[in-house]
């Protein structure tokens, strides 16, 4: 009873217009993040933009459909090549180069989606990784991706024909625009009704289904719409860092990304944002530590998952008892 | 709203007014080393090559003459975009002046770029990327150590001379496993060796169990290792398994490392053969720095990368204090201009292309009853000379070499 009682209040909330609070949360995220450029290292900054979207779009799975997908590094590294491989060998503007490795994730994401969401729990991770194993053995194995050494060098061209991309300040906004605009349709997707019929499949399935929606074309929405932001967040760091290469499409990165999730918040609004920065940071700013890295880090998660199981932003949330 | 909307704007004015940023480091050679700390390369490389840098520092004398060199460290984890975002950093924020090591030939090719678009110095150990001298060649590059041509070349070469005329390979199954095979091949066969026959094991496998038995079933008097790393040591250590070794067959090992035989123990390691750059026991010289070495890193004695970095600073040193400035373009010309020396790899140029020019030397694993102690692992099967350790200039499709 508990959960559709909760159901309906979701449905109820969905109705208003986004809390106050929330509100006010993301204007101080586009306040520090206009600011940021100017007193922490862009390149560092653009980063973690691209990883906080990456993890925003896993967020859209795992925190409000509950599929735990083990394989969206194939949907980040193949973008990042399809754009990466669009801007230097085709020479196509950058606008375009990031709309192809979009488009590409997309399309990846109907083939791969179709096929997974027929199972879940740890199936559902299983046929995603073995999804993702088969993209990274492409990847490392085609003519096109330059095996281990990647692409390399790829420019970053005039944004529109206007806006000189080689300017990092240039880089960073357009980041930044990129990585709002899809923060927004991840917040806006799972605020609609739409939104609500996956959290209310993610609670009980059966009884979605009994009410007469289809959850297995929720949640096929779902995932290519996850596996497209995925997309997005790839393109766009192939721009930044003008290579594309094997660490995107590793396992290792699917993993990261589940780790940036967890450590800010399942299912929270700005927890992603958070665990992205906060992982990033940690792999940025330890990186004097040389062997110790791994340690600290992981010593990090064994106190988040110990002391704070709700991730940072879930337990700000439920100090303040507002959702986050 | 409202008050959001005040924390906003005060925000971006309170931004507008700060000051950019900015450190002062004229009168300072900043020294970066990066490379791997934690993972694979991490013996190869790591701590070692902080240390050997800083000895350089030491050797060079140049702090003695008022110049003040620093050198700092990072872990790229072996990953391309953490290694250039790092380099951007290193360049933007901090006015590093040098990049040293980097193994990995991803991060490699990725820094390379990002040195030559900011006009700083490049000195490569670590990776092993025949590129960085052929197509994506650089002004603001040198290739110090070693390179997958020259191991290719004097494995293959070296081994055919020294009897082992009939191959057979066990290739890892991607790029760069089909790139070692194919270099090789052509040098066995040029030298008058045969190749019987090749397997591709995918990459990476834990079981060669399969592959090994066709590699002894080939009856070749050597059998090509053309993978790297966990793969490399995975079919050595099953290898001895199945006795080839005792069968009167040998391994090749095309990219093995001091520190992988060290892992690997010599009951294991016996027999195979191997091209490096650089061994600590080669002479009187080596030895004395080696012991140095040794002292101040845990008591492991330096792989050729270690060693390489150590003689890339020192010349880089060198031509600083000659030319009296730190600028990458300038140092990196005057380094290909002076000749090298120094106590590990003795006398040498650096070609056009950015090559560092040294003798190469085929070393064969010693078997445990002829080792007098710890890390004494090799002999000198053969020595490659200089000038036909690396590929020939006009071969590299460098287009620096042109001139």
């Amino acid at each position: 009873m508990a959960t559709a009682v909760e159901a309906q209040l979701g449905t109820a909330a969905a109705a208003q217009p986004a809390p106050r609070h929330q509100v006010v949360a993301f204007l101080v995220m586009v306040a520090v993040l206009v600011a940021a450029p100017f007193f922490v290292y862009p390149v560092f900054l653009m980063k973690a933009l691209c990883f906080a979207l990456f993890a925003c779009a896993f967020n859209v799975l795992i925190g409000y459909v509950g599929l735990l997908s083990f394989g969206h590094a194939a949907f980040l590294g193949s973008a990042g090549y399809a754009s990466a491989h669009a801007a230097k060998v085709w020479g196509v503007t950058p606008e375009l180069a990031i709309l192809f490795g979009t488009a590409v994730a997309g399309a990846l994401g109907v083939v791969v989606g179709a096929l997974a969401i027929r199972s879940r729990g740890i199936y559902f991770a299983n046929i995603t990784l073995a999804f993702a194993q088969m993209i990274y053995f492409f990847s490392l194995q085609a003519k096109f991706t330059g095996g281990e050494d990647g692409i390399q060098s790829v420019p970053r061209g005039m944004l529109l024909g206007v806006l000189d991309l080689r300017h990092t300040y240039a880089m960073y906004f357009t980041v930044l625009v990129v990585f709002l605009l899809g923060f927004l349709v991840v917040y806006r997707a799972i605020h609609s009704p739409f939104g609500q019929v996956l959290k209310a499949i993610r609670e009980n399935e059966p009884r979605a289904v009994s009410l007469g929606y289809r959850a297995e074309q929720y949640k096929l929405i779902a995932f290519v719409l996850s596996a497209t932001l995925a997309g997005l967040a790839g393109a766009t760091k192939a721009l930044v860092f003008q290579l594309a290469s094997l660490t995107d499409v590793h396992w290792t990165m699917s993993g990261e990304v589940v780790l940036m999730t967890l450590l800010g918040g399942l299912g929270t609004v700005f927890g992603p944002v958070v665990g992205a920065f906060v992982v990033i940071g940690l792999e940025n700013y330890l990186a004097q530590l040389g062997a110790w890295l791994t340690i600290v880090q992981g010593a990090i998660f064994v106190v988040c998952v110990l002391t704070f199981r709700r991730g940072l932003v879930g337990e700000l949330g439920r100090l303040l008892r507002k959702p986050l | 709203m409202r008050t959001a909307w005040f924390v906003a704007l005060a925000l971006i004015a309170a931004v507008a007014a700060a000051p950019a940023s900015a450190q002062v480091s004229d009168g300072v050679v900043k020294i970066g080393v990066m490379n791997d700390q934690s993972g694979t390369y991490a013996d190869i490389s790591g701590q070692g090559s902080v240390v050997a840098a800083r000895m350089a520092v030491e050797d060079s004398g140049i702090t003695k003459k008022g110049t003040k060199v620093e050198v700092i460290f990072a872990d790229h984890l072996n990953k391309p975009d953490v290694g250039s975002q790092i380099a951007r950093q290193w360049y933007d924020a901090e006015k590093v002046d040098v990049i040293v090591d980097v193994p990995t030939s991803s991060v490699a090719l990725a820094i390379n770029q990002i040195t030559r678009d900011k006009g700083k110095a490049f000195l490569v150990s670590g990776a092993a990327a025949s590129d960085l001298t052929g197509k994506a060649c650089s002004p603001n590059t040198i290739h110090w150590t070693y390179d997958t041509w020259a191991l290719a070349n004097g494995t293959g070469s070296a081994v055919v001379k020294t009897g082992g005329d009939t191959w057979f390979f066990l290739t890892a199954d991607y790029a760069f496993g089909h790139a070692l095979e194919r270099d090789t091949e052509a040098v066995v066969l040029k030298s008058g060796g045969k190749v019987l026959g090749k397997v591709r094991h995918p990459f990476p496998t834990s079981d060669f169990s399969s592959f090994l038995l066709q590699a002894q079933a080939s009856k070749a008097k050597i059998i090509g290792l053309a993978n790297a790393g966990a793969d490399t040591i995975n079919a050595i250590k099953q290898g001895a398994e199945f006795g080839i070794v005792r069968g009167g067959q040998q391994f090749a090992g095309l990219l093995v490392f001091i520190s992988d035989v060290h892992a690997l123990s010599l009951e294991r390691a016996q027999g195979l053969v191997l091209t490096e750059a650089f061994y600590w026991d080669l002479n009187d010289r080596t030895r004395a720095w080696s012991k140095r070495f040794a002292a101040q890193h845990h008591g492991a004695m330096p792989t050729m990368v270690q060693a390489g970095v150590y003689s890339a600073v020192l010349h880089y040193l060198k031509a600083v204090d000659a030319l009296k400035s730190d600028d990458g373009t300038k140092v990196i010309a005057k380094m290909k201009e002076m000749p090298t020396d120094d106590a590990l790899f003795g006398k040498g140029t650096v070609r056009a292309d950015g090559r560092k020019i040294h003798p190469m030397y085929l070393f064969e694993v010693k078997k445990p009853s002829e080792s007098k102690g710890a890390w004494d692992y090799y002999k000198v099967r053969a020595t490659i000379p200089a000038e036909q350790a690396f590929r020939p200039l006009d071969q590299g499709e460098c287009p620096l070499a042109k001139k």
